[in-house]
C-alpha cells in the first residue's frame, strides 16, 4: 500500500514563493488503480514526480508497505518497488530499443520477450527491437516504447504519466486492455495520471487535482458525472478542505 | 589464451592482453596476419588469396589482396611495450571485386618514464567492386609516467562501385593523438566512417578528415561520436568536398563531461551543382532526463552515467 500523507510542494521564483501542491494525501491500497485527473497545470505531473523521488517534497511523508521512502533517492525507490512512465520519455542516442528493455527489466531480455512487450504496447514488434531508441522514433513511437519499459518489471506500484498522450487510436485500445490485465491480476497497483474517459472509468477510485488541491476523491460512479458536466451536488464523493476528508 | 610471442613470459601475456583489447575479432597466427611488437614483425603469414611483403627501402608492408578474396580478414596488430618512437608505412592494394576485412589498430603498454609513441601510415588502394571494413582500435595502458601518442595518417582510395566501411575507436588511455583521414571517392563508390572517442584527464585528440567526392553518384557517410572528460580536449574537423554529382552526411556528436574543451568544425564543399552535402554537430553534458530516466530502474547515478555513455559509443 502507498500513502501519500500532507504532501506540499513549493518552488521559489524571483524571490517570491509559490505553491504548487498543498496538503495532498491519498492512499493507494495493493492492487488498486488511482487515477488522477484534473485540469492542466493543477499539479498531477508534479505529484507523479514526488512519489517517484524526481521532485523532493517540501512537506508530507510518502509511505510504501509501511516503509517511510520520503527521503529515498529515484533509485532507491525503484529498488523498493516503484516504476514511472515519463509523459514526454527521454530518447537515446546508441541504445537500441532492445538494450533500453533489458536494463528496464534488470535483465537481458530475450527477443521473444521484448516483441511481447513491445506488442502489448501496440508496436510491430521485430521491426523495433534492434532500433536506436533516438530520434529516428515519433514520438508516439517513444511512447510506447517508454510504457514497455515500465512493463518490463513488476513493481509494486507503476505511476504512469499520462499514458494516452501521443498514442494512435489502436494502440490506446491496446494499452488499455493491458492496463485492465494488470489490474485484473491484482499483483500490483497502478497510479495513472490521465484526462481519458476510458482510462478514468477503469480506476477503482478517482482523484481530482485542480490548484495544487485535492478537488475530490471517490469512484467513477461517483467522480464521472461531476467531471462531465452532471450535477456536483448529486455524488457522494468524498472532497477534500484542509487536508481531511469529509462526505459532502 | 596462448601468449608465445617472442620475448619473456610477463611481456608475451601484456602482449597478448593488448592485443585482446585492440583486436576485437582476436588476433590468432592464421590466415593472413602481420603481428609489429616494439617496431619489429614477429610474426606474419600469408592466406591463398592475402599476400603480406615486408618493404624494402622502410619500416611497414605491403598488403596484396586478390580479387578472389570473399569474406576474408586480415590481421596487422601493432604493440609497443617499450618507450620510443615505431613510424611504419603499410599500404594496401585491394584488387577488383575484393571482399576483406582488415583488423588493424595499436596498443601501448607503457610503464616508463619516456614517450612511447606510434605512427601508422596507411594508404590503401581499393580497385573497383570492391568492398572493404577497416576496423582501427586505438588504445593505451600501463602506469608510466612517459606519455603515450598515437597518430595515424590513413589515404584511401575508392574505385569505381567499390565500399569502404572505416570504423576507428580510441576510448581509453592515449595522452595524444593527431588523426589525419584523406579519402577520395569514384563514381559510385560508398563511404560508411564511424569514429568512436574518448578522452579523459589531460588527454588531447585531433581528428582531421577530408573527404573528396569525385566520382558521380559517390556518397558518404561520417558518424562521429565523442565523450570528453577531466581536463582533456578534443578536437574534429571533417571536410567533405563534393566535386561531382554526390550524397555526403557528416553527424559530429560529442558529450561534454567535467572540464573537457571539445570543439566540432564540419566543413562542408560543394564544386558541382548536384553535390548534396549535409553536417550535423551537437555538443552537450549528458540529458538530465536520461538520467533520471535510467534511475527509475533502479541505477545509481552514476551507474547511469556509464550506461549512457558505453551506448553513446556504441
Amino acid at each position: 500500500m502507498l500513502q501519500a500523507e500532507h504532501l506540499s510542494y513549493n518552488i521559489t521564483e524571483e524571490g517570491r514563493q509559490s505553491e504548487i501542491l498543498t496538503d495532498v494525501s491519498f492512499t493507494v491500497e495493493d492492487g488498486e488503480m488511482l487515477v488522477i485527473t484534473g485540469p492542466n497545470g493543477g499539479g498531477k505531473s508534479t505529484l507523479a514526480k514526488l512519489l517517484m523521488g524526481i521532485n523532493e517534497a517540501t512537506g508530507g511523508k510518502i509511505i510504501l508497505d509501511g516503509q517511510d521512502i520520503t527521503s529515498y533517492t529515484i533509485d532507491k525507490r525503484a529498488q523498493a518497488g516503484m516504476g514511472f512512465a515519463f509523459q514526454q520519455p527521454p530518447r537515446f542516442k546508441g541504445m537500441t530499443v532492445k538494450r533500453l528493455l533489458s536494463l528496464a527489466a534488470g535483465r537481458e531480455l530475450d527477443d521473444t520477450t521484448c516483441c511481447e512487450l513491445l506488442s502489448s504496447v501496440g508496436l510491430c514488434a521485430k521491426e523495433y527491437i534492434n532500433r536506436e531508441a533516438d530520434a529516428t522514433l515519433s514520438g508516439g513511437e517513444m511512447k510506447r516504447i517508454e510504457i514497455a519499459t515500465v512493463l518490463a518489471k513488476d513493481h509494486k506500484i507503476c505511476v504512469f504519466d499520462e499514458p494516452e498522450a501521443g498514442i494512435d487510436l489502436w494502440s490506446f485500445s491496446m494499452l488499455i486492455k493491458r492496463f485492465e490485465q494488470i489490474h485484473k491480476e491484482k499483483k500490483q497497483s497502478l497510479i495513472l495520471i490521465s484526462h481519458q474517459e476510458r482510462i478514468i472509468r477503469m480506476a477503482d477510485r478517482i482523484m481530482v487535482i485542480g490548484d495544487g488541491k485535492v478537488e475530490a476523491v471517490g469512484t467513477a460512479d461517483e467522480i464521472v458525472p461531476i467531471l462531465f458536466g452532471k450535477k456536483p451536488e448529486s455524488c457522494g464523493c468524498r472532497i477534500q478542505k484542509g487536508g481531511e476528508l469529509y462526505e459532502r | 589464451m596462448s601468449a608465445d610471442f617472442e620475448g619473456n613470459d610477463k611481456d608475451a601475456v601484456v602482449t597478448q592482453q593488448v592485443l585482446d583489447v585492440i583486436d576485437s575479432y582476436g588476433f590468432k597466427k592464421e590466415g593472413a596476419y602481420n603481428l609489429r611488437l616494439n617496431g619489429l614483425a614477429v610474426c606474419h603469414g600469408d592466406s591463398r588469396h592475402i599476400k603480406i611483403v615486408p618493404k624494402e627501402d622502410r619500416q611497414g608492408i605491403d598488403i596484396y589482396i586478390s580479387g578472389e578474396a570473399k569474406e576474408e580478414q586480415v590481421h596487422i596488430p601493432v604493440v609497443m611495450t617499450e618507450e620510443g618512437v615505431d613510424i611504419v608505412y603499410n599500404d594496401f592494394y585491394i584488387e577488383d571485386g575484393a571482399d576483406v576485412t582488415i583488423i588493424a589498430g595499436c596498443g601501448i603498454h607503457g610503464e616508463g618514464c619516456s614517450e612511447t609513441r606510434h605512427d601508422g601510415i596507411h594508404a590503401f588502394h581499393v580497385g573497383k567492386n570492391a568492398n572493404v571494413k577497416y576496423i582501427e582500435n586505438h588504445y593505451a595502458q600501463g602506469n608510466g609516467s612517459g606519455k603515450k601518442t598515437l597518430n595515424p595518417v590513413t589515404k584511401i582510395y575508392v574505385g569505381e562501385n567499390s565500399v569502404f566501411t572505416l570504423e576507428t575507436t580510441q576510448i581509453s588511455g592515449v595522452d595524444c593523438t593527431e588523426r589525419e583521414n584523406y579519402i577520395e571517392l569514384a563514381d559510385n563508390a560508398k563511404l560508411f566512417v564511424t569514429e568512436k572517442l574518448m578522452t579523459d584527464e589531460e588527454q588531447s585528440a585531433v581528428s582531421n578528415m577530408d573527404i573528396e567526392l569525385n566520382g558521380t553518384n559517390s556518397s558518404a557517410r561520417i558518424v562521429s561520436r565523442s565523450v570528453g572528460k577531466g581536463n582533456s580536449k578534443q578536437v574534429f574537423h571533417p571536410r567533405a568536398i563534393g566535386n561531382n554529382r554526390c550524397h555526403a552526411h557528416v553527424q559530429c556528436d560529442s558529450i561534454i563531461m567535467d572540464q573537457a574543451e571539445i570543439s566540432s568544425i564540419p566543413e562542408i564543399n560543394a564544386k558541382h551543382v548536384d553535390a548534396q552535402i549535409v553536417h550535423e554537430a551537437a555538443i552537450g553534458r549528458i540529458n538530465d532526463e536520461q538520467l533520471v530516466k535510467l534511475r527509475t530502474f533502479g541505477m545509481s547515478e552514476e551507474e547511469a552515467e556509464a550506461v549512457i555513455i558505453e551506448n553513446f559509443l556504441n
